[in-house]
């Protein structure tokens, strides 16, 4: 093991560079997934007649598949139907895939959270559909979300440390390189890795706790 | 797709039995690592509960991948020789049994704090109240959020692809780059796994609903 060696400037900058394209991965991925999911959940919020039964199988379809195999059909699958992406946005797109699958029944939940009698009260106030659901309904259900979209935050941070499979310059890819010149650098490249996974995602799952606190405290 | 399927069909097959094999061996040794940490948290002793918050906090804030990575890549370079699927059953159950702890733990703290003391009152030690009251309560108020973790274990067990556990998604990886067919390969591993997770999650969907309705 050699500490001082696996630790040097250089080193640690690399690492760091990595945990930048992580998160960059991470946050390009949840802005796209909440739009996106977002959608989907509206319209099976809605219930428009097929439409939001197709969605919904689709959205079933997905969550209950590996985002492993997501990322293998995105890298590998795709190109041969003619659509490729580089390695960055093919990350991203699987993981937007497979996460908007997942924000959509959250958003679908936060919809469902708010008391029917909210939209009717915004009907009968003479607002028309699309105002009544962006001004009265969405805001709540808006707020009882958040604390359930952190915490898929912190799943896809994590999940990011897949894509080292498509060799995306993430954390856990930069780490397998400094390691792969030097085995004495194993065990200190996996305490860094770990310490700078833990406390992204610990921050993160501390301000999901302080949101989901702050519910009740009206 | 059927031409894929009758040629390679058994090691498709092959994988998704290593993949249900792992899935249930991680399950098990989870449920019991879980339940012991659920009722770590909950105990009286300051040593225990904040090791078990330790595990858990520490364990769920971690990529499973690098749980996996070290079981294949840092234990046999100090201490002992690990295969692929080993290192990945051992880095399926340490990260999914975090999460079970706190799946258990939440179950326990709504069984009523009278049945504890019930329990005590009518002359049981505590461990006894534990085993013989407020964990069977306990248990079926978590069995649908604990079906829901063995689904995420079932999709997570396709990491073992990357330590070459010879998992289901391993094979359809080795049958891509034979065949240089990925698109129908992938779709056809898909399948496979729809077979498991689909079903789950539909009985947890109604389970869920009829024990809704029930009480």
């Amino acid at each position: 093991m050699d500490f001082l060696g696996a630790f040097s400037w250089i080193n640690i900058r690399f690492l760091l560079q990595g945990l930048l394209i992580t998160v960059e991965v991470a946050a390009a991925s949840i802005v796209l997934s909440f739009l996106i999911g977002g959608f989907a959940g509206l319209i099976r919020f809605i219930k428009i007649p097929y439409l939001s039964k197709i969605v919904g199988i689709v959205i079933d379809v997905i969550r209950n598949l590996p985002l492993l195999l997501i990322i293998f059909f995105t890298y590998f699958a795709l190109p041969q139907i003619g659509i490729r992406f580089d390695i960055f946005w093919s990350s991203v797109a699987a993981l937007t895939i497979f996460e908007s699958a997942m924000l959509s029944e959250i958003i679908r939940a936060g919809l469902n959270a708010v008391p029917k009698g909210q939209m009717e009260a915004g009907l009968s106030t003479g607002l028309n559909f699309s105002q009544t659901m962006s001004i009265v309904v969405f805001p709540q259900a808006f707020k009882a979300m958040v604390p359930a979209i952190v915490s898929q935050f912190i799943s896809l941070i994590k999940d990011t440390s897949l894509a080292v499979i498509i060799s995306l310059p993430e954390l856990t890819h930069n780490a397998k390189i400094i390691y792969g010149q030097n085995s004495n650098y194993v065990l200190p490249m996996f305490i860094a890795m770990t310490v700078l996974y833990f406390i992204v995602c610990y921050i993160l799952s501390l301000v999901s706790k302080f949101l989901e606190s702050r519910q009740y405290n009206y | 797709m059927l031409v894929l399927l009758s040629n390679y069909g058994p090691s498709f097959v092959e994988g998704f039995k290593y993949t249900l094999f792992s899935s249930i061996l991680a399950l098990f040794f989870s449920l019991i690592i879980g339940t012991f940490m659920a009722i770590f948290q909950l105990s009286k002793n300051k040593f225990l509960r904040s090791l078990a918050k330790i595990y858990v906090e520490f364990f769920r804030n971690i990529p499973l991948l690098i749980i996996v990575m070290f079981c294949y890549v840092v234990v046999p370079l100090y201490w002992f020789q690990l295969d692929g699927f080993q290192s990945g059953t051992i880095g399926l159950t340490i990260y999914t049994s975090a999460f079970i702890a706190e799946t258990i733990r939440a179950g326990i703290q709504t069984v009523p704090a009278g049945q504890m003391e019930a329990g005590l009152s009518s002359g049981f030690t505590s461990s006894q109240t534990m085993v013989y009251i407020i964990l069977p309560q306990a248990f079926k108020i978590v069995i649908p959020p604990l079906g829901n973790q063995f689904i995420n274990l079932v999709k997570n067990s396709s990491i073992l692809a990357m330590v070459a556990g010879m998992d289901l998604m391993y094979q359809g990886d080795l049958i891509a780059s034979e065949t240089f067919n990925t698109f129908e390969t992938y779709i056809i591993v898909g399948l496979f796994y729809l077979i498991l997770t689909l079903q789950l999650s539909y009985l947890m969907s109604n389970l869920e609903k009829k024990w809704a309705i029930r009480e």
